[in-house]
């Protein structure tokens, strides 16, 4: 570390250089904070996989007008597909919007690649004055009389003091565990995600998914495609490639004895995936844990000098039709910066000081969303909504389409047979019902 | 080609492989509690966990991804102890 930064102290120390911790830093800095941004991999997002669809354009847009002119972007999403699984059989939602917002400024989402975004955002942080400093381990905190003053990072005279400590290190924040806000995590909390991205020429891409220009389209799947491990399955437009991806809920991988990366290779093979894929030539492979469970698994957001922010706080909102992580950690970044802001402005920075970060959470509609969708989760990765509805759907599409010069069955008698084979509770039915109610409706 | 083995996988996968390991797996506490369970052979996305017929596990943390899933499936206190890798080195993804 060069001496500089060793015996410089600064206002604002943000741990991870991903969407939460660049968005923060950038606005800090931006406020004429001295600001250090530590980041452990050789560049941002070196460490960083998500789908990624990223659905926080609107709030970037915000911070860095016309944002996407500039960013390195794959492709914006007008159309949503979410199909259950089985076996042989695929029953989708086809969802395609060129309305305003959606194929038009601000866009309602794009297709990035992390680590070319994630370095990008950084970059902006950086221009707007904060400082980053890559390939640099956070190991601790500096503590006074019980209060965060800084970090110690890995390196030569590596305590760096702090007024405000930014924790935006990921899923397994170590930061949050070291300082007691955070506990240790269950295997049924965390999902393990496995990737590839997959060269595809930009024309077959086009041509294959009836795609026009800059637009891109997400796949999600749920039901067999995890065979029976808890979780889903997405596939995303590139530019000039397709990233796909199984998810699986960490206690069902064990469970099932189920490797993941074999869980991929049969995705891939599905009737319904395979032509979709076609062609395509494997680019990188990778993996990351993801902090599924949402408001169940948020921490203490705030201490004596330290904030918690992005996937550290569980600020991942896996409820089925939502799949959103990066736009929640930004804004978590946001509202942890206005947080330290605030702070420094009257030099208090006392648990109390920083109880404000609550209110900007709510500001920002972090918290009130995950307080909204807190039931979801679990809905999601229930045994019937994972291995059972998603075959019986599929099995009962197969069924009602089906000509084979027998009578034709109405649904009610059918739905009664659906229900024999499948040994389907009325209770359970009426109980999975009301879950639904309670955790989308109201 | 769309199928891969996991070898071809791993093999369009960016290491920077430190000089000591970050985790470290105590073989004798997989041996001595007589973990059947041995869910870090199944759930490493990265494959690293070899199964020794004496009970205990052989780790390489080589080509680790650092996800942490390992370290959240094993069952066995204290089996597993990890932190991540100096700063710059593990993985490095380009793409993902």
């Amino acid at each position: 570390m060069s001496a500089a930064t060793a015996s410089e102290s600064f206002d604002v120390i943000v741990v991870g250089a991903g969407p939460a911790g660049s968005t923060a830093a950038l606005l800090c800095a931006r406020a004429g904070l001295q600001v250090l941004l530590l980041e452990r991999g050789e560049y941002p997002g070196a460490k960083n996989v998500s789908g990624a669809a990223f659905y926080g354009s609107a709030i970037l847009n915000e911070l860095i007008p016309n944002w996407w002119e500039q960013a390195p972007v794959e492709r914006y999403i007008c159309r949503r597909d979410i199909a259950f699984m089985s076996p042989t059989t695929s029953v989708a939602l086809d969802f395609h919007c060129a309305g305003e917002g959606y194929t038009t400024p601000p866009y309602n989402g794009f297709i990035v690649l992390r680590p070319r975004f994630d370095r990008w955002l950084a970059a902006q942080a950086e221009a707007a004055g904060a400082f980053l400093l890559t390939s640099t381990v956070v190991d601790d905190v500096l503590r006074e009389n019980g209060r965060v003053v800084g970090v110690r990072v890995r390196r030569e005279q590596g305590d760096i003091r702090g007024k405000v400590v930014i924790a935006c290190d990921g899923v397994n924040s170590f930061l949050a565990k070291k300082v007691g806000l955070q506990r240790e995590f269950h295997a049924h909390e965390l999902s393990l995600g496995v990737k590839e991205v997959l060269g595809l020429d930009p024309t077959i891409i086009e041509d294959r998914f009836r795609l026009s220009g800059d637009e891109g389209i997400a796949y999600e799947y749920l039901g067999a495609i995890t065979e029976d491990v808890h979780g889903g399955a997405f596939l995303y437009t590139n530019r000039d490639s397709l990233s796909l991806g199984v998810i699986g809920q960490v206690s069902s991988l064990v469970e099932r004895r189920k490797r993941p990366y074999e869980l991929l290779e049969r995705f891939k093979a599905h009737p319904a995936v395979a032509p979709l894929v076609r062609g395509a030539k494997l680019r990188e492979y990778s993996a990351h844990l993801i902090p599924e469970s949402g408001w169940s698994m948020k921490p203490t957001l705030y201490t004596d000098g330290m904030l918690v922010a992005g996937d550290a706080a569980g600020f991942c909102l896996a409820a089925g039709l939502y799949l959103e992580g990066m736009n929640y950690a930004m804004q978590s970044g946001l509202a942890a910066a206005e947080t330290a802001i605030e702070a420094c402005r009257r030099d208090r920075f006392s648990a109390r000081a920083l109880s404000g970060y609550r209110k900007h959470l709510k500001r920002r509609n972090v918290s009130t969303d995950f307080r909204a969708y807190r039931h979801a989760p679990a809905f999601v990765n229930s045994a019937r909504l994972q291995n059972l509805y998603p075959e019986v759907v599929a099995s009962g599409m197969e069924q009602l389409f089906r000509v084979d010069g027998k009578a034709k069955r109405k649904i009610l008698p059918l739905a009664r047979q659906m229900m024999r084979q499948y040994q389907l509770k009325p209770g359970d039915m009426l109980r999975d019902g009301y879950q639904v109610v309670r955790a989308y409706l109201w | 080609m769309v199928m891969t083995t996991h070898e071809e996988k791993m093999r369009t996968v960016r290491f920077r492989v430190a000089a000591t390991p970050h985790i470290v797996v105590d073989s004798e506490v997989c041996r001595d509690s007589g973990c059947s369970l041995r869910a870090c052979v199944y759930v490493c996305p990265a494959n690293l966990f070899v199964p020794l017929d004496d009970g205990g596990i052989l780790f390489n943390y080589e080509q680790c991804f650092e996800c942490g899933t390992c370290y959240i499936a094993c069952n066995q206190e204290g089996a597993i102890r990890w932190s991540y890798p100096d700063g710059g080195y593990g993985v490095t993804f380009r793409e993902s």
